[in-house]
């Protein structure tokens, strides 16, 4: 690494730093229409967080994920405005429910491997949508809205209650981000990577690739499940194709995860970041923005398969921004070679 | 009474064999490939559009347009295996399905571009309008007989080529080691290229059925997909013929579900679906 590459490199940790402190503070200094747009940033961050942890270590490509979104909304509106349990209990609740979903879905879905596995959990997300549209209670297919009771309780005017819903957004971003980097740099973590680079190999060193999954898939529903809950109480209501829609909470995360760096933890936030930028520019594009999303996805896994973390950091960057190796790769170089043995 | 409930249950079964003709597409090109295309419903849906436009544009008659439709659906299925797919196969699945999945939202939108979000439909003329008379009370329609015949032509039709013709030696040698096969100088690539192609004759001969069976819109592709999946996860993996059996569960299944109403009907297919994978995860018929 160059002092020049050394300096990039903590300039970059620094502005990123300086980011996340400046988003806490937000609504002291943001318009409304500026924190809404954040707010919708947060829950897709977190989604994609979801999504890479399952489809880019632990080899589970769900196409599916929105059921766990969907099935949190409608858990959220069940506590808060049928069950009249306080909305903000009603929040972690909801990622409860979406758990001890995910173990009978899990227990079916498992018995399907590899693309078989991605369809069975869109079968599943399937049967939950249509399952919800029956039920009259949520207003059966058409929805129904949150009560203004409910959403009173998080803030008494409208920019109050956008500044709560704004850092919930960004407290679970922070939570999804910051958990998942413990859970890298940890041992079990050093399974997921060697699962992610060679499953076969992880297991035959050691790594239990089916507790690996299975803990994956249980610790990303609840988690998908609160993001379900905060963004109903953006969207400000539930219906069956919204709160369960695969268009925005699989089709867009896989996208904004495949283009940013699927199996990189800054890839999401990237991945995240480019989607919100090009969709203030192509909004206007309708129908092409998808198109183009797709078309970018298809190049980026021709091109590198890192996406543009990978672009980055094979031209432009040595190591990574935040760094989960516990060693930089550069200074493993080192000691492999002091060793006095030859790099694969 | 009983009359009425014979009328649903062929009913049901001549669906199945639409689902089947849906299905075999996937199941060779998976069976041979060891990875699903995700793209497969919409790829079905691409196609009822070109004959949608060959037989309302060009005024061509359905069968013509289909005939003409199915050279072109090989080379649309061999080019896209050999210069896209080709690149991302035999590395981690998740390439595949990352690709597919890609192009899959680009032809639904693409043709919601080009189309627009209206359902639509081909006419089939007398061959929709015809009924046949196998009893007092029990009458089928001549072209769902059509299509179950069709089904079965298909399906015994893959099954010679799998299992009875020097390419079918040629794609189980690649599809059982595709290193092995390369070494006694089999070329892989373009084996896969065929089978894809063979894969896409499939969905034209498909989309011939549909889009004279039922409306579709651009956004038709998902549903068909996870049909012709579970068609193929309920038959058993790799069996042509246990995906007609599939097809016929799935198809009475949505019949007796649509009973009820709509929503019903595509809930009744996937539960049974994961029904049955609880109690026999290999299908109803599997291959070994």
């Amino acid at each position: 690494m160059t002092a020049t590459q050394r300096a990039l490199l903590n300039t970059l940790r620094l502005a990123l730093a300086g980011v996340a402190i400046g988003l806490a503070a937000g609504p002291f200094f943001l318009a409304d229409t500026q924190l809404g747009v954040l707010a919708d940033f947060f829950s897709m961050l977190v989604l994609a967080i979801m999504w890479n942890l399952l489809a880019g270590y632990a080899d589970i490509v769900t196409i599916g994920q929105h059921a766990f979104v969907g099935v949190g909304a409608y858990a959220f509106y069940a506590f808060a405005a049928l069950a009249g349990v306080d909305p903000y209990l009603s929040i972690p609740l909801a990622g409860v429910v979406a758990l001890i979903i995910a173990v009978p879905a899990m227990a079916l879905l498992f018995r399907l491997r590899t693309a078989y596995l991605s369809i069975g959990t869109w079968v599943v997300a399937e049967v939950m949508m249509l399952g919800a549209g029956k039920i009259e209670a949520f207003g059966g297919g058409s929805g129904i809205s949150v009560p203004i009771e409910i959403l009173r309780a998080f803030g008494s005017t409208r920019s109050r209650r956008l500044a709560t819903i704004y850092w919930l957004g960004f407290a679970l971003a922070v939570f999804a981000l910051g958990s998942t980097y413990l859970l890298l740099r940890s041992r079990f973590g050093v399974g997921l990577m060697a699962m992610r680079d060679n499953e076969e190999s992880a297991a035959s060193v050691g790594v239990n690739v089916t507790r690996a999954r299975i803990l994956c898939f249980l610790g990303v529903a609840p988690v998908l499940g609160i993001t379900g809950a905060v963004i109903t109480l953006q969207k400000l209501r539930i219906a069956p194709q919204a709160s369960f829609s695969i268009v925005d909470w699989s089709v867009l995360i896989t996208f904004i995860v495949v283009i940013g760096g699927i199996g990189t933890i800054e890839g999401p936030i990237l991945g995240a970041i480019f989607f919100f930028v090009l969709r203030e520019y192509l909004s206007d594009l309708g129908t092409w923005h998808l198109i183009l999303l797709g078309v970018f996805s298809i190049a980026i896994i021709l091109i590198d398969r890192r996406g543009i973390w990978g672009l980055v950091r094979r031209f432009a960057l040595p190591a990574d921004l935040i760094p989960i190796a516990h060693r930089s790769s550069s200074e493993n170089t080192a000691v492999v070679e002091q060793a006095g043995l030859e790099l694969p | 009474m009983v009359g009425a409930l014979i009328n649903q249950l062929l009913q049901g079964v001549l669906l199945g064999g639409l689902y089947t003709l849906f299905a075999t597409g996937l199941s060779f090109s998976a069976g041979v490939m060891r990875f699903v295309n995700i793209a497969h419903g919409d790829f079905i849906v691409l196609a009822c559009f070109a004959l949608l436009t060959m037989t309302t544009t060009l005024g061509l008659h359905p069968i013509v347009a289909v005939v003409l439709l199915l050279p072109v659906a090989f080379a649309v299925g061999f080019t896209l295996q050999r210069f896209l797919l080709q690149r991302v196969v035999g590395e981690k699945i998740l390439l595949v399905i990352l690709v597919t999945f890609g192009l899959s939202i680009i032809i639904q939108n693409g043709l919601l571009e080009v189309y627009g979000a209206d359902t639509h439909k081909v006419a089939g003329g007398w061959m929709e309008t015809s009924t046949i008379a196998l009893g007092p009370d029990v009458n089928v329609g001549l072209f769902s007989v059509l299509t179950f015949i069709a089904a079965v032509i298909v399906v015994g039709s893959l099954d010679l080529l799998l299992y009875r013709s020097g390419i079918g030696v040629k794609i189980r040698a690649v599809s059982d080691d595709v290193a092995t096969a390369d070494l006694i100088g089999l070329s892989s690539a373009r084996i896969y290229g065929v089978a894809m192609g063979v894969s896409f004759v499939t969905i034209g001969i498909a989309a011939g059925f549909m889009s004279i069976w039922s409306n579709f819109d651009p956004s038709a592709g998902p549903t068909h997909l996870l049909i012709a999946f579970e068609v193929i996860v309920l038959g058993g993996l790799g069996s042509m013929w246990g995906s007609l059996a599939g097809g016929v569960v799935l198809g009475v299944a949505q019949t007796i579900g649509a009973q009820f109403d709509a929503a019903w009907q595509i809930m009744a297919g996937h539960i049974v679906f994961l029904a049955v994978l609880v109690v026999r995860p290999h299908g109803l018929f599997p291959r070994h």
